[in-house]
């Protein structure tokens, strides 16, 4: 067998047609509607992936609706998420700023109605958003152009201010200038970690690399209950593209790849589309802006694997093996893709970096609290009325956050905590939903910002039923290369299995104690190491869950089902079942702990 | 495994969608490190990930079979085992998780006597899961074929996929 062994390292971009494996097949591309003379009005329909799979042919129905009037002169146009999700399918009017909601679905607002709208001119047709608190409550950075722009037009973007501050940077700044820019918006790493985005940048651009440097955006955004990162890349990939490229100038890197999840269809075809379209117009590419700086971009897809979002797990990702992790140090910023300086940031991260070039870094630095500059995007989701995707200072309370943008919790239920940081995150309850949302608050009280994903709880859900959940999602991600998260994960798993039948007793909650604090301290990355912060969470605020199951054999949520007295809105179950779940009950309790598996 | 005069491992059989595998590899310079993106047109073109298709990777990359085995084992978007004809995909994401995505699953397991990743006997409809499909405001969220369908009830899951 004799195979070329080429260089290692991305290839010029394929030819158009080349990438695009992964769209979703039989959708039609359904043009914008562009009047020939000036244009009076205009709508914004929304298609971004949850308006689309709930009302996938509105745009057309939009397009056909507006020429049904007659006008001339009103313009329709496919735009990015529009935030409100749970109402979608969405459409805008930007002149007034009026929203139209649940398009063409029952008990919405029909397409017809918005068309005769926006045509006549009828101002009292839908809601206005600056009444809405969801929308009003907002400070966009990262979503400035989401819900606004076509996100498959580079001209749109551009006609936006899209790529002036990759332009500036490049032919009117150094790349220590950018880099000092940066470091004085204060930004911190969206993915999660938080740390400090332009000390990131410095220690890549001052590492050095005989055989080039790197650039990769994480968008493997793996925790559930999250999709910001899918949001941004569909809605406005090009941003992502310019922050990139600004990043890359400023650290020395020609070369950049952009980890997505295979799970994300649209966003892999519109980032796609993207990087051709800002190749043919000199935004990437060789001599970029005119300069003399060359940034060639790839795509990568991943294949389903949580810890690929740890950044070493995703570079031997990237290389085409298994995604497991290594130990740090070396980080990547010295010794990363194919052993060189290797730039690693989150998408929402690089989503930042073109309006901290424009507006300064000063400017950022003004949003937020003291520690955590600018905003944050999260997907607000779970047991509370307005779900979707929102951007909000740093610094805004909890309870701002579910009850005035979300609108609370529904009627007759009781808020019970607010999950965030996904599976290496905490449950936070609602004593505390008047703390601060910030990197540092976040984490005193046990749980982490993490990427963004907001899950909001009501009375239904119970908290050991939420922890599991948790474990059992670590125990089938853990790659399997430590053995603290390999075997610890699936003991915790048995525990809690345990605790949520009505089979343990007190002794087995501090066993999981024990183990929770020893797969934390000697896990290899991250997912071992967040695994039990569920967990403690759960234990710290919501200890008398744990101690109903094991003591009173009740889940007083009713979502365990236990074989004892059962609680309220469990299953009942047979005499027979109950006989053998007591018999097992008490030959579990004789056995102290159990085997490995 | 036969190879041509050049050194360039020839595809399995006639079938014609090697050629898209063939054209991908080429694309990619077949470099090994791009096996990842070789396995997903694979999965594309055939569905799932046989042996020989495997073994065919491995040759024309110059990758070990031990490497790409690894490969298509660890990651769960890869298939070694033919697929149904429709696919139901029910996300278990924490927002769907806690909408009710577990009752979706049973109401399956228990009305059509289908677990998760496995399919019916007549080769009809498999069932699996996702991590999180990121629709979480139409949790919970389950996709047939290529259609995402949100705010999911047991029972009309159940006549949607009869009616497959």
């Amino acid at each position: 067998m004799s195979v070329e062994k080429p260089v290692p390292g991305p290839q010029p971009a394929p030819d158009d047609g080349a990438e695009a494996t992964s769209t979703p097949r039989r959708r039609r591309a359904v043009a914008s509607l562009v009047p020939d003379g000036p244009v009076r009005a205009s709508v914004h329909v929304c298609q971004a992936a949850g308006c689309l799979s709930l009302g996938p042919d509105v745009l057309e129905q939009m397009v056909e609706a507006v020429r049904a009037t007659g006008a001339t002169d009103v313009a329709v146009k496919k735009v990015g998420c529009l935030g409100l999700c749970s109402a979608g399918p969405l459409a805008e009017e930007p002149g007034s700023g009026r929203v139209f909601d649940r398009l063409g679905q029952a008990g919405g607002t029909s397409v017809d109605a918005v068309a005769g709208a926006v045509a006549g001119g009828a101002p009292s047709a839908g809601r206005d958003m600056a009444e809405l608190l969801f929308f009003s409550r907002q400070v966009k950075v990262a979503l400035e152009h989401c819900g606004h722009l076509d996100p498959e037009s580079l001209e749109d973007y551009v006609a936006a201010g899209g790529y002036q501050a990759l332009t500036k940077a490049v032919t009117s700044m150094s790349p220590d200038d950018v880099i000092n820019e940066v470091v004085a918006s204060g930004l911190r790493g969206r993915g999660g970690a938080g740390y400090p985005t332009g000390l990131k940048w410095r220690t890549v651009a001052k590492a050095s690399g005989p055989d080039g440097k790197y650039v990769i955006c994480n968008a493997d955004e793996g925790d559930p209950g999250a999709f910001m990162d899918r949001s941004v890349l569909e809605s406005c990939p090009q941003q992502v593209l310019e922050g990139m490229a600004i990043a890359a100038y400023a650290v020395g890197a020609n070369r950049g790849y952009v980890y997505v999840r295979a799970e994300y269809p649209l966003a892999v075809k519109r980032l796609t589309s993207a990087i051709r379209q800002a190749e043919r117009e000199g935004f990437l590419g060789r001599d970029i802006a005119g300069s003399r700086f060359e940034l060639q971009v790839e795509v990568r897809i991943g294949a389903g694997a949580f810890v690929c979002g740890e950044e070493t797990a995703l570079i031997a990702s990237v290389q085409g093996g298994r995604g497991t992790p290594k130990p740090r140090p070396p980080y990547p910023a010295a010794s990363g893709l194919w052993g060189c300086p290797t730039l690693i940031n989150n998408v929402e991260s690089f989503a930042n970096i073109a309006a901290i070039i424009r507006k300064g870094g000063a400017w950022l630095a003004s949003i937020g609290t003291e520690k955590s500059k600018g905003t944050k995007v999260f997907a607000l989701t779970g047991a509370v009325t307005n779900t979707g995707l929102i951007e909000v200072p740093m610094g805004v309370t909890l309870r701002q956050i579910v009850f005035e943008i979300g609108g609370g919790v529904a009627p007759g239920r009781r808020f019970k905590a607010v999950q965030t940081g996904g599976p290496s995150g905490g449950c936070i309850p609602e004593h505390l939903l008047d703390m601060s949302v910030d990197y540092e608050t976040l984490g005193q009280a046990g749980s982490i910002m993490g990427s963004g994903g907001m899950i909001v709880m009501d009375d239904t859900a119970c908290m050991v039923d939420v922890a599991k959940y948790f474990m059992d999602f670590c125990r089938e991600e853990s790659c399997g290369k430590c053995l603290p998260c390999r075997v610890g994960t699936q003991q915790m798993y048995r525990l809690l299995d345990r605790i949520s039948k009505g089979e343990a007793r007190l002794a087995h909650i501090e066993q999981l104690e024990g183990l929770a604090g020893m797969v934390r301290a000697t896990s290899l990355c991250g997912l071992g190491q967040g695994a039990p912060s569920p967990v403690f969470s759960t234990l710290r605020y919501f200890r008398d869950e744990y101690v109903a199951h094991v003591v009173d054999r009740t889940c007083p949520a009713g979502v365990c089902r236990i074989g004892a007295r059962t609680g309220a809105g469990s299953v009942p179950r047979s005499a027979a079942e109950l006989v053998a779940a007591s018999t097992r009950a008490s030959r579990d309790a004789h056995e102290e702990g159990g085997s490995e598996r | 495994m036969a190879t041509t005069a050049v050194g360039t491992p020839s595809a399995p059989n006639d079938d014609k969608r090697w050629r898209q595998v063939d054209v991908r590899m080429r694309r990619l310079g077949y470099r090994p490190d791009g096996l990842i993106e070789v396995l997903h047109t694979t999965q594309e073109a055939f569905g799932y990930l046989d042996e020989e298709a495997l073994a065919y990777i491995s040759d024309s990359l110059g990758a070990p079979p031990s490497l790409v085995y690894g490969v298509a084992t660890f990651y769960s978007h890869f298939q070694l085992k033919p697929q149904g004809e429709h696919t139901c995909v029910v996300c278990t994401g924490t927002a769907c998780y806690i909408n009710g995505a577990a009752a979706l699953i049973e109401a399956i397991e228990k009305e059509m006597d289908l677990k998760v990743g496995e399919t019916t006997a007549d080769g009809k409809l498999s069932l699996l899961k996702a991590r999180c499909l990121g629709a979480c405001s139409m949790a919970p969220a389950v996709v047939v074929g290529d259609d995402v369908h949100g705010h999911v009830e047991p029972r009309g899951l159940i006549d949607l996929l009869e009616a497959l």
